[in-house]
């Protein structure tokens, strides 16, 4: 028999409880009121700089100029970007001719993974969506936007829809379906990579991104 | 190889452990301070006793639903898992789960994996087997970094080398790390450990990592960290091994937020942690990164007694938060090294027994006051208490056929059990009590003056020249 069926058989043989099915969608219903779109741009802003991570309120117009800005602010010259996406494409217009190395994730990561590793300071991804409750980003890494490009890079940018704010992870889940598709790896995102392992102290740039920026896309600026 | 026993036996030395950690001032500050910070930030986090009462009912409420239908998840779960891609192996016993872990090490040729912090590998005594096997197991944990370095394990399940200062932790790196030169700024320290780590994200063949919920509508495996090193484990290195306990599973997705709310608040008094991350199935085609394979290997290791019995279940509640440690008023007098165990604390009392046996673990269930503390923050209302009092009973009552756990009466004594029958009856008769209190009071001269570890740190018990109903009675 193996060790399969043997821990199966031993479970099986336990004495049956029923439990009754947990009311998930009743506590999230009453435990806060759902805010208006500004109240979750607010309190998404407040939950991720008190997780350290950098907010800019852009615009379609002026988002592009802030990045640019953003990068001269932390001397940096180089960035990963997709070819595949609308963001990617926009930066690799602009930026090469403004001096700022465009740098594309175009092939597979075994190909590149040293200089991924030693020479990508900095990266631009897109956000699917957010939450209010935590300031938390969701990230949906595809074929576009791989998984290590939120990861390695010292230096991660984020544009996020500031539209695409849900209130609470629950509230996230269940509007977007996820239990009928996920990706090969979901990730929330809550500010730079910390740790407080040495003697509970508070220190930044774990393993992970160093610092973590967040571009807040409003037709408007806030 | 590490001089550390591979085979726990915490009753072996557990007083000699304690009594050096209460000896000693500057681990009892260390301990103290530290637990002091992390209440303190829990309780921040739940500002408001009704959200905190209801969210801990649904919490239990999860965690009992999912462990009634165990076995049909776990192979809902397999059944998902392996219609994403990912294989799944089981393991009754540590050993066979390293042999599995190493199988594959053997198969793909991996000489380095890098580990991202994992409870369930330190309880199987994953490096050991590895390291035997002639594979580099590197810990990428910062604190768990810092124990392997200092060849210790770790003292905390969410914060490994609390026991140590940011002094030890910098005279440790300027001794181990090629190339450091002391320095105690935490910055810099932390910024040593990445730059060692990332290389070896680059270079590894295998990452390992634990398992916070594994889902099995979804076939999804959910990993809680700050730090990115989980994140790197399960995506640089060709190779992903994840490993879990049998009970870390829920059955439906919205399952895991309150869980997930409930851990990260009660654990670090974070409102969520920094990565929180969902893996469904190895790289894709098309997909650029991300390991080739990934494997789950389901460990049982003593799992199953605890789920036999409809009370000992209970303890497979547990979403390793480690509060029950924060608040426990013994572990933080004597650290988490003293037990002995994987899971040191409240928790490691309950759950360690069904993992190494009563013979093993018989003196834990006693080194607790009872204070009820554990109980009271467990963010899934596991009875902690309720549960220490059944394992005295089942460690120290007579052997029985068919016992219920491994170990049953290994704690028995003929002579201390007569002892206590003796008392029993004494204090049930009041005729017999009053004999035995009138000879106590005029036999009071035979106490000795040393009454073993009683009179070390105490004046000798002496029964008082009279009894209280002889004061009252003079009285009139």
């Amino acid at each position: 028999m193996s060790a399969r069926d043997r821990i199966l058989n031993k479970l099986k043989a336990a004495p049956r409880q029923d439990k009754a099915v947990p009311d998930v969608a009743a506590w999230y219903a009453t435990h806060r009121t759902p805010e208006d779109n500004a109240g979750k741009v607010q309190r998404f802003r407040q939950c991720i700089e008190l997780a350290h991570a950098e907010v800019h309120a852009v615009t379609p117009a002026d988002w592009l100029s802030t990045l640019r800005e953003v990068l001269r602010s932390k001397g940096l010259d180089k960035i990963l970007v997709s070819e595949e996406t609308t963001h990617g494409c926009a930066l690799l217009d602009e930026f090469p001719r403004q001096g700022v190395d465009c740098q594309v994730y175009d092939m597979a990561i075994e190909a590149w993974k040293t200089e991924m590793f030693n020479a990508t300071p900095a990266s631009l991804t897109a956000a699917r969506a957010a939450i209010a409750e935590t300031g938390t980003l969701i990230l949906w890494p595809d074929a576009a936007e791989p998984r290590l490009m939120s990861l390695v890079p010292p230096v991660h940018i984020v544009l996020l829809d500031a539209n695409r704010i849900y209130n609470t992870f629950y509230e996230a889940m269940h509007s977007e379906g996820w239990k009928d598709g996920l990706p090969t790896n979901a990730l929330l995102v809550s500010g730079p990579s910390k740790t407080a392992d040495i003697q509970q102290t508070l220190a930044y740039g774990a393993h992970g991104p160093k610092e973590l920026v967040v571009l807040l896309l409003t037709e408007d600026a806030q | 190889m590490s001089q550390h026993t591979l085979h726990f036996k915490p009753a072996e030395g557990f007083r000699a452990r304690s009594k050096a950690v209460v000896d000693n001032p500057f681990l009892r500050q260390s301990f103290r301070g530290a637990m002091d910070f992390l209440m303190s930030k829990r309780a921040a986090q739940f500002p408001d006793a009704g959200e905190l009462a209801s969210l801990r009912t649904l919490g239990e409420s999860i965690r009992q639903y999912n462990l009634a239908k165990l076995p049909t998840l776990l192979e809902q779960l397999e059944a998902n898992l392996t219609r994403n891609g990912i294989q799944v192996h089981w393991a009754e016993t540590p050993e066979e789960a390293n042999a599995i872990i190493l199988g594959i090490c053997q198969r793909i040729g991996a000489e380095l994996m890098v580990k991202g912090k994992s409870m369930v590998s330190e309880e199987i005594e994953l490096n050991h087997a590895a390291e035997a096997a002639g594979v580099a197991a590197l810990e990428s944990d910062m604190g768990e970094y810092i124990v392997q370095l200092a060849d210790e394990k770790p003292s905390h399940i969410i914060m490994p080398a609390i026991h140590k200062t940011k002094e030890e932790i910098a005279r440790l790196f300027a001794d181990k790390v090629e190339g450091v030169d002391y320095t105690d700024n935490v910055d810099a320290l932390i910024q040593i450990g990445r730059n060692v780590l990332r290389q070896k994200f680059l270079e590894a063949d295998i990452g390992l990592s634990g398992v916070n919920f594994a889902v099995a509508e979804t076939g999804t495996l959910c990993l809680v960290e700050n730090e990115g090193n989980g994140r790197m484990c399960t995506t640089a290195p060709p190779v992903h091994i994840a490993i879990t306990g049998i009970e870390k599973i829920v059955e439906k997705l919205e399952h895991v937020p309150p869980l997930l709310s409930l851990l990260t608040r009660s654990a670090t008094g974070q409102n969520i942690s920094t990565y929180f991350n969902m893996i469904s199935s190895p790289r894709k085609p098309g997909e650029k990164d991300g390991p080739a394979e990934v494997h789950l290997v389901l460990l049982d290791n003593g799992r199953s007694q605890a789920y036999a019995d409809e009370q000992l279940r209970k303890t497979l509640q547990c979403i390793r938060c480690g509060a029950c440690m924060n608040h426990c008023p013994v572990y933080t007098r004597i650290g988490g090294h003293a037990y002995g165990t994987t899971y040191p604390g409240p928790i490691g009392k309950i759950i360690s027994p069904h993992m190494l046996g009563l013979e093993a673990t018989s003196s834990m269930a006693t080194a607790s006051s009872l204070c009820g503390a554990c109980g009271e923050v467990c963010p899934v209302k596991i009875p902690i208490p309720e549960l220490l009092m059944r394992l005295r009973e089942e460690a120290f009552t007579a052997p029985h056929a068919n016992p219920s756990m491994l170990g049953q009466g290994a704690g028995y004594s003929w002579l201390m059990t007569s002892v206590w029958k003796g008392w029993a009856t004494v204090y049930r008769s009041p005729s017999l009590y009053a004999v035995a209190t009138w000879l106590g009071s005029r036999l009071a001269w035979l106490m000795p003056a040393k009454q073993g570890a009683w009179t070390t740190v105490r004046v000798p018990l002496k029964p008082a020249p009279k009894r209280l109903r002889d004061m009252l009675r003079d009285r009139g």
